[in-house]
């Protein structure tokens, strides 16, 4: 048999083959969302990394200013300030709560909404609804439901938290991280609605002639079926999660009460924005990238293994 | 090699002339200059109507330099804002509404114009504002605000309600601390309302001014949260002011809640701490009266500090033509506009002999007239960089200690008070 010798390029062209690939005009396709990364994130990144490492705060155009190298010294004082560890702290207690719900509540609805109910097209519309609503209008809504005259402690009479659920400091964070759930489920059930289409119906069927209940088929063919699914909702709900910031902002008067629904994001507007020391906020924010990174790191390892 | 030098030299080259750009020129060249501006004003709409016409006037006397006006545009915070325009160059000449507790910060930012460099500006300063111009002054001695008008803060009640409660609604025992926890109790033990009195329970670090700062003043005779960079609130004064308003929220007297909406107009607080843009707000929806803040001992209205609530006016670094920026600073603080600004807002502008000047006004409105008096005995806020930094860990320790009940006030005071003297030592 005739072997087919493809002639090698001159170096140079090989070179820049090399560089641009073997279809340059993908470079040309993908070039716009490069330079909106590039510009809208990777450059703010590395100026928040080089303000942390600086003293640094937001002066006017011409004005002399003298911003030295301070090596670790904003992040010493970050690390020492007991409330940025009460915020670390309270997003622990947030994404404890938040993570499990939304994949519990988002999955089981979506396997529920996928099958042939009736009002289907309705309950579809009534999960997504507080997704796309704002956030400022909705929580009004929870501020009439659970504050200490609300609907909520009024049904509950005598069950009733004392003090009640928002100037709780028990309680302050959960119930953020359950409005949460209830805001963003609309969103992670489309995405588990999407993933459902792509379980083999064969799969059921199997499990069905083998005699597996509803119960034994959701465990032993939806869940590993919508795995991927799975793993990117962990993931949106972490991410979003750990830079939670309008909830305690509205619901809870700014983080209240105590400082017990504080969030680091939070923190970091007080300290950049309100205080000028964007340098104190950005060593806050590193560290917040650094902590969900790991997080986001440990998540692929356990929900992307074969 | 020969490009690498090429290249650094160009490089060199084009910063040079980008630092030649943001360089704002000579200063006495732009102090004289004369020509159109803008300004910002405050967004509510008695305000808007005052800086409408004040412009108008204005612009009708100087053809050639005409002052455009917008409100101050929308964000968190006006202080946000400002802090954000500053920073990008895009700050209008004049903001009337700058709040004095940001004035430091922005003096840090390098964008504030020392109103001092305009010839005659501190005695104008001085003799339309008396003694109470000296809280307004930077600590390099310089003026970077013009105080312009006040709030004085004092205590509304709802007539109503009280005459529910059993409570004489003309002449109610508000003076002392232990009358007003007494009326307290009686209005929430009859039902005639569900809370006595309601100020933000929130997180803000703004809220002190409307909760325990007008009760320190008063009970501490017109001292300062800060005076020459030392804390004065862990003192006796400090202590009471706080005691008294620990025992409102540990007996439930006060709402711990964030309230959505107005909890005076709503009935659900019979009282309000509130300054004198209460009296048309609250018009024709709640018969109320007035009493000032309440001190341990009682002493009498004549005599009685509170928070100023001032907001001033700063003339802001990239303005070009601060000439027509200070005549149009003066022109608005003018007798005129000042009567124009108390007629159309109810607000007081700082000058001194208020009730005398405007007598006519205050005749035909007597409800303003305890405020007048009022606001020759206010505080403002200290004049630090680190004063939002401050006012904000007085704020996490007040919830913590006032509103939660978690620690001692005297703890609170004594860590706080630790905390502030630390952080306003700290370089400028």
């Amino acid at each position: 048999m005739n072997q087919v010798t493809v002639p090698k390029p001159p170096g140079r062209a090989r070179r820049l083959a090399a560089l641009v690939g073997r279809q340059p005009v993908g470079m040309v396709f993908s070039a716009p969302y490069a330079v909106f990364l590039a510009v809208v994130f990777a450059y703010p990144l590395g100026l928040a990394v080089w303000i942390s490492f600086h003293r640094y705060f937001f002066a006017a155009p011409g004005a002399t200013v003298n911003r030295p190298f301070v090596g670790l010294s904003n992040y010493t004082e970050v690390l020492s300030d007991p409330a940025v560890r009460q915020a670390f702290g309270n997003i622990v207690v947030f994404l404890l709560v938040n993570v499990p719900l939304t994949v519990l509540l988002s999955l089981v609805l979506a396997t529920a909404l996928n099958a042939a109910i009736p009002f289907r097209r309705f309950f579809r519309i009534s999960y997504y609804v507080p997704y796309v609503t704002a956030s400022v209008a909705v929580v009004g809504v929870w501020l009439f439901l659970f504050n200490s005259t609300g609907l909520v402690d009024h049904v509950l009479g005598p069950l009733a938290p004392k003090p009640s659920w928002l100037v709780n400091s028990h309680l302050a964070m959960p119930s953020i991280a359950v409005f949460v759930t209830w805001k963003q489920l609309g969103f992670y059930i489309l995405l588990y609605l999407a993933a459902l289409q792509n379980v083999p119906k064969e799969l059921y069927e199997s499990a069905a002639v083998d005699g597996a209940s509803r119960w034994r088929s959701f465990w032993s063919v939806t869940v590993p079926g919508v795995r991927p699914a799975t793993t990117l909702v962990v993931l949106l709900s972490l991410v979003t999660g750990a830079n939670l910031f309008t909830e305690p902002y509205l619901l809870t008067g700014g983080g209240g009460p105590a400082g017990a629904s504080t969030s680091p994001v939070l923190l970091m507007y007080q300290q950049g924005i309100e205080q000028n020391h964007p340098d104190i906020a950005s060593a806050l924010g590193v560290l917040l990238i650094i902590g969900v990174l790991i997080i986001a790191l440990i998540n692929r390892r356990f929900l992307e293994r074969d | 090699m020969k490009r690498v030098y090429s290249s650094a030299i160009a490089v060199g080259l084009s910063l040079t002339a980008l630092a030649g750009c943001g360089s704002s020129g000579s200063t006495s060249s732009a102090t004289n200059a004369h020509g159109p501006i803008k300004i910002w004003y405050s967004n509510n709409p008695q305000e808007i109507a005052w800086g409408e016409q004040m412009v108008a006037a204005w612009n009708k006397a100087h053809p050639t330099e005409k002052v455009s006006a917008e409100q101050v545009p929308t964000g968190k915070s006006s202080e946000e804002v400002i802090g954000a325009a500053i920073t990008a160059g895009t700050e209008p000449c004049l903001i009337f509404n700058t709040s004095p507790a940001s004035v430091p910060q922005f003096q840090q930012q390098g964008g504030l114009v020392p109103l001092n460099k305009f010839p005659g500006a501190v005695s104008y300063i001085q003799s339309r504002s008396g003694a109470t111009a000296e809280q307004y002054k930077s600590s390099d001695g310089n003026y970077y605000q013009l105080p312009w008008k006040s709030n004085p803060v004092m205590i509304f009640y709802n007539k109503k309600i009280f005459q529910k409660a059993g409570i004489n609604p003309d002449n109610p025992p508000l003076n002392t601390y232990a009358q007003f926890l007494a009326t307290a109790k009686k209005v929430v033990a009859s039902g005639a309302a569900k809370y006595a009195i309601y100020p933000a329970p929130t997180s803000e670090f703004y809220q002190p001014w409307f909760d325990f700062y007008p009760l320190f003043a008063a009970e501490s005779g017109g001292k300062e949260l800060m005076e020459n960079g030392k804390s004065q609130f862990n003192s006796p004064a400090g202590q009471q002011a706080t005691d008294f308003w620990r025992t409102l929220y540990a007996n439930n007297l006060a709402g711990k809640d964030a309230y959505n909406g107005d909890s005076f107009a709503d009935g659900t607080a019979a009282m309000a701490i509130v300054g004198p843009w209460a009296i048309s707000t609250y018009d024709n929806k709640v018969d109320w009266g007035e009493v000032p803040v309440p001190t341990s001992q009682g002493i009498p209205a004549a005599q009685t500090h509170t928070y100023s609530d001032a907001k001033n006016v700063a003339m802001y670094s990239s303005c070009k033509n601060q000439g027509t920026a200070w005549d149009v600073l003066k022109f608005a603080t003018s007798q005129e506009q000042d009567g124009q600004l108390l007629n159309m807002t109810g607000q007081m502008p700082m000058r001194t002999n208020l009730q005398q000047t405007y007598a006519n006004y205050f005749a035909k409105n007597p409800a303003y007239n305890d405020f007048a008096s009022a606001a020759s005995r206010t505080i403002g806020v200290p004049q630090l960089s680190e004063s939002i930094s401050i006012w904000q860990d007085f704020r996490n320790g007040w919830e913590k200690s006032v509103i939660s009940g978690q620690n001692s006030t005297q703890q609170f005071l004594s860590q706080t008070a630790a905390q502030a003297d630390k952080l306003a030592a700290q370089p400028q």
